[in-house]
């Protein structure tokens, strides 16, 4: 081990009241592949003593067993704490670490280098104050360097240390060191960094890491330590903001909205805003277990009692009167896209605020940000790992501010509807006033008085099927015998849709999710006409299928799976489109080289084998009469 | 005013108690009877105020604990009112699983993990909150604050969900649950730290005191009941022991120390140089032993 790391003055502090009052960073490492990020949390952990004699012991027998370093301690195997970390020498996961020196606590997060774990890069950058770029000095600046530079930058990190590592491999070249500083530095000057500095290191040896080197005699800033102990973290402070999570009411005489103050301060006495309605009143009471408060602010958990019975619920935000936050159902926002299904616009997903959800769109991706040059660049969908700007619709109004102005209020998640897995992550730009200028216009006669004028109960019949599955002969009997029993019906044909209202689209997943918004939407106006609408539409997709049935109301929406065999299909081929699509001269073809998602729970499930269409239309009718 | 570092930690669990409280049908909280779930159990009796905890606590028997632990057990749950539901693994009992006969890892994976998945069954909960926390061990440092678990209560630590800011994805398939780990943040320190500023009430094991141990393996086991034998050579003897991570009795060592008060143990732990899980029996198996069982359901 080098002189260079052999003293050092970092140690826990021996007063429990000291420790108790100290000041909290979080921070995080990031950079590409071997840059040496668990190596230098590592280093860090050893120097400040937070490395335990049990502890070390383990890390001396995995060191032997699955180093990298030939022979020496390799203070990664203290962070890859997974088998197949350890066993490919990669990190996968955000690995957390404590540790603590007399001026402050730290809580680190180690992220993975890979473009492939983006998504675990981005999970320890979201809750972090600095970030640790660390760049190989034989390597220089790396694609990687620049992506993790940026998605700091977008999450709202506001410091950034340019840790220059492994400097001892290039014979400590203060050139080396001064053009990769130059290079970071001009393309990172956009990115409203608060700070950024630069440090030559080596984390194996611990040079300048918690010691100044001598190695190093052309560098007099500060070791990466002292940064990190120094760097002042003042909370970003705005306007009043209350999250409400949920609505206590342990009894009839005690009503308060429980959440986590995301900004501001409030007194007993001061005036609120819920956001969501627009209705105001003032702060009764500021409970706590451990007694009720005069006052509260960022950061604490409280229940607010307020003077006046006001619609408050889960998801609304308790705010300042004088800066109310955004209530609209259209915003533009920059989304990081997680998942390796790409994001499609028009495609419905479950969108998620710290305290609401609900069903949103993505009406239209403006651009995609390229990580090289941080050009826009026009895109139809969103890949694992790009970053792109869009327009998001959503169901119902939600309550936000701009990232920028508040990282609590101003972020989302969307997740899939049927894994439910988090497939994106959302800054919000700004609302889109398109929604706050276009009311609705209330109509007095509506879908009850249209449908009890027609002596029907309006539905959607939503058959899906492969091609050939034999959909749109069912369509045809079933509207025949609801025709004969007086009712009023339309069919809504995917085929012939596509040769008027959806004749622009094509069959690329991304259009297919577009004819499938579109015919549900027309679906819906109908039903609103009073009429019982059939809709007859391959329709491969879960997410869109949910997406249809999310515009109606409980019982109105009635999925009917029209299951034939592909094999069965194929022999009919009615269209003659499978021999086609299985010689190739047809792409993107439902069952041959595009999935079918088979419906999970369908109101109706019809195995068409041995059937006539007249025997599986009746058995719609009688579901239908059985509502 | 800006909160002190315990403050922080303290609203942070807040925060997660509710969120897990307004999204899910049915959750549960796993009560160990250890310092961690005195901790965890404060926070969710602050989250609530002035309503009590919508959940109730549940403890898997391996039937092994320390009589003092069960005691302590019954007298929590009684004196705050809340629900106590106790699991115990009957199949386990009938093959007189232990940790003697079986070995650490057969009697936990039967008595503990097994168990556990059973009792998460059989009530058909879909969160269960555990006082889990990342400095113990580095699988656990890599796991998230909601942590997913499949229909089988499977953990897949390749593939965990990210977990971005505090907006948790709290979505379930019917079967699936999320592990909740609101003391993620918090190390050995804060907890004691935490226990000697709300003055919690904690089972007095953890404080030093004469106690019959037997010396095996390099470890003190403490003799809590009739059921340990003792090999050639082997004898008790008092000695002033405590601990500092509770578990069965056989595979919980005590530490020498004369730390009586909470005063006394956080100016010990200031000056500690192994871990608290040195004293965890199962732990030392292998390098990966505590993946391998977290990814079978055990906490």
């Amino acid at each position: 081990m080098n002189a260079a790391a052999s003293t050092t003055t970092a140690r826990a502090p021996d007063s429990p009241a000291a420790q108790e009052e100290q000041s909290l960073l979080r921070f995080f490492t990031c950079g590409s592949v071997d840059d040496g990020k668990s190596t230098l949390i590592g280093r860090l952990l050893y120097d400040t003593r937070l490395i335990l004699e049990d502890q070390f012991a383990a890390l001396e027998r995995d060191s032997a067993r699955h180093g990298t370093t030939g022979g020496d301690i390799d203070f990664a195997l203290l962070l890859d704490g997974l088998e197949a970390e350890r066993e490919q020498g990669i990190t996968i996961d955000v690995a957390y670490r404590h540790f603590a020196t007399n001026r402050r606590r730290f809580i680190v997060a180690d992220t993975p280098g890979h473009e492939e774990y983006t998504r675990n890069m981005a999970t320890g950058a979201s809750t972090a104050d600095l970030a640790v770029v660390l760049v190989d000095a034989r390597q220089g600046i790396l694609t990687q360097t620049r992506r993790h530079a940026f998605i700091a930058s977008l999450l709202g990190v506001r410091h950034v240390v340019l840790a220059v590592n492994k400097v001892d491999l290039v014979d400590f070249a203060q050139a080396t060191f001064d053009a990769i500083a130059h290079e970071f530095h001009s393309f990172a000057k956009d990115f409203c960094f608060e700070t950024i500095v630069e440090i030559p290191m080596s984390a194996r040896y611990g040079d300048n890491v918690t010691t100044s080197s001598d190695r190093t005699p052309w560098y007099s800033g500060p070791t990466l330590l002292e940064h990190l102990e120094t760097v002042p973290v003042t909370e970003r402070d705005g306007p009043f903001r209350l999250p409400v999570q949920f609505v206590s009411r342990p009894n009839a005489d005690f009503r308060g909205y429980a959440g986590q103050i995301a900004a501001g301060r409030i007194a007993v006495g001061d005036a609120i805003v819920a956001a969501r309605s627009g209705r105001t009143s003032t702060v009764r009471s500021i409970v706590t277990a451990d007694g009720n408060l005069q006052s509260a602010s960022a950061g604490q958990a409280v229940t607010v009692v307020l003077s006046d019975e006001i619609d408050v619920s889960r998801g609304d935000i308790l705010a300042a009167p004088a800066e109310r936050p955004h209530r609209a159902d259209q915003f533009m926002a920059h989304v990081i896209w997680f998942s390796p299904e790409p994001m499609l616009p028009g495609r419905s997903y479950v969108l998620r605020t710290e305290v609401d959800s609900v069903g949103a769109t993505v009406t239209a991706l403006k651009y995609q940000i390229d990580i090289n040059n941080f050009s826009h660049e026009a895109a139809k969908s969103l890949h694992m790992n790009e970053v792109g700007v869009c327009n998001v619709s959503t169901q119902a109004p939600v309550v936000f501010d701009s990232y920028r102005e508040n990282r609590s209020t101003g972020n989302f998640v969307l997740i899939d509807r049927f894994t439910n897995a988090t497939v994106g992550a959302g800054m919000i730009d700004y609302p889109l006033h398109r929604a706050a200028n276009i009311q609705w216009q209330a109509l007095d006669i509506d879908r009850n008085a249209r449908a009890t004028l027609k002596h029907q109960r309006p539905a959607v019949i939503w058959l899906t099927g492969l091609s050939g599955a034999g959909k749109s002969t069912i369509a045809n009997t079933l509207e025949k015998l609801l025709h004969a029993g007086g009712r009023h019906t339309y069919v809504l044909d995917g085929d012939n849709v596509r040769h008027g209202l959806n004749r622009d689209l094509g069959f690329t997943a991304e259009d297919r999710v577009e004819n499938i918004r579109r015919i549900a939407e027309v679906a819906r106006l109908m039903a609103d006409a009073g009429l019982i609408v059939i809709v007859s539409a391959i329709s491969p997709f879960g997410s869109e299928r949910r997406m249809a049935r999310d515009l109606f109301d409980p019982g109105d929406f009635v999925e009917v799976f029209v299951d034939t065999p592909l094999e069965e299909c194929v022999r009919r081929d009615p269209k003659g489109l499978y021999r086609k699509a299985l010689a190739g001269e047809l792409t993107n073809f439902t069952g041959v080289d595009s999935p079918y998602e088979r419906p999970e729970t369908p109101e109706l499930h019809l195995r068409t084998g041995g059937h006539d269409p007249a025997e599986l239309a009746g058995q719609i009718e009688a579901y239908l009469l059985r509502r | 005013m800006s909160l002190t570092h315990l403050q922080r930690l303290e609203a942070e669990a807040i925060h997660v108690f509710r969120e897990v409280a307004a999204s899910f049908a049915k959750p549960v909280m796993l009560y160990s009877i250890g310092k961690d779930s005195s901790v965890m159990l404060r926070l969710a009796m602050k989250a609530f105020y002035p309503a009590k905890p919508p959940f109730p606590l549940l403890h898997v028997d391996t039937t092994w604990k320390f009589r003092e632990m069960i005691a302590f057990r019954d007298r929590t749950a009684a004196e705050l009112g809340l629900d106590l539901l106790v699991h115990v693994n009957k199949d386990g009992l009938e093959q007189r699983i232990n940790p003697f006969t079986h070995g650490p890892g057969i009697h936990t994976h039967v008595m503990k993990t097994l168990a556990l998945r059973q009792a998460l069954d059989k009530f058909g909960f879909d969160a269960a909150f555990g006082g889990a926390r990342r400095d113990e061990e580095k699988a656990r440092a890599k796991e998230r604050i909601f942590s997913f678990r499949t229909a089988q209560h499977a953990w897949d630590p390749k593939n965990q969900r990210p977990e971005m800011w505090k907006t948790y994805n709290t979505r379930v398939a019917p079967g699936e649950s999320i592990r909740v780990f609101p003391l993620s943040n918090w190390t050995e320190l804060d907890v004691w730290q935490y226990i000697l500023k709300e003055e919690i009430p904690i089972v007095p094991l953890y404080f030093a005191a004469k106690r019959p141990v037997v010396r095996r393996d390099g470890q003190l086991i403490v003799v809590d009941d009739s059921r340990m034998t003792l090999a050639d050579g082997e004898r008790i003897e008092e000695r002033l022991v405590r601990f500092r991570t509770l578990g069965c009795y056989p595979l919980t060592a005590a530490i020498e120390s004369d730390a009586a008060t909470v005063p006394d143990i956080v100016r010990e732990m200031l000056t500690a140089r192994t871990s608290e899980r040195q004293g965890r029996l199962i732990d030392t198996d292998e390098v990966g032993s505590m993946e391998r069982k977290k990814r079978e359901g055990y906490f």
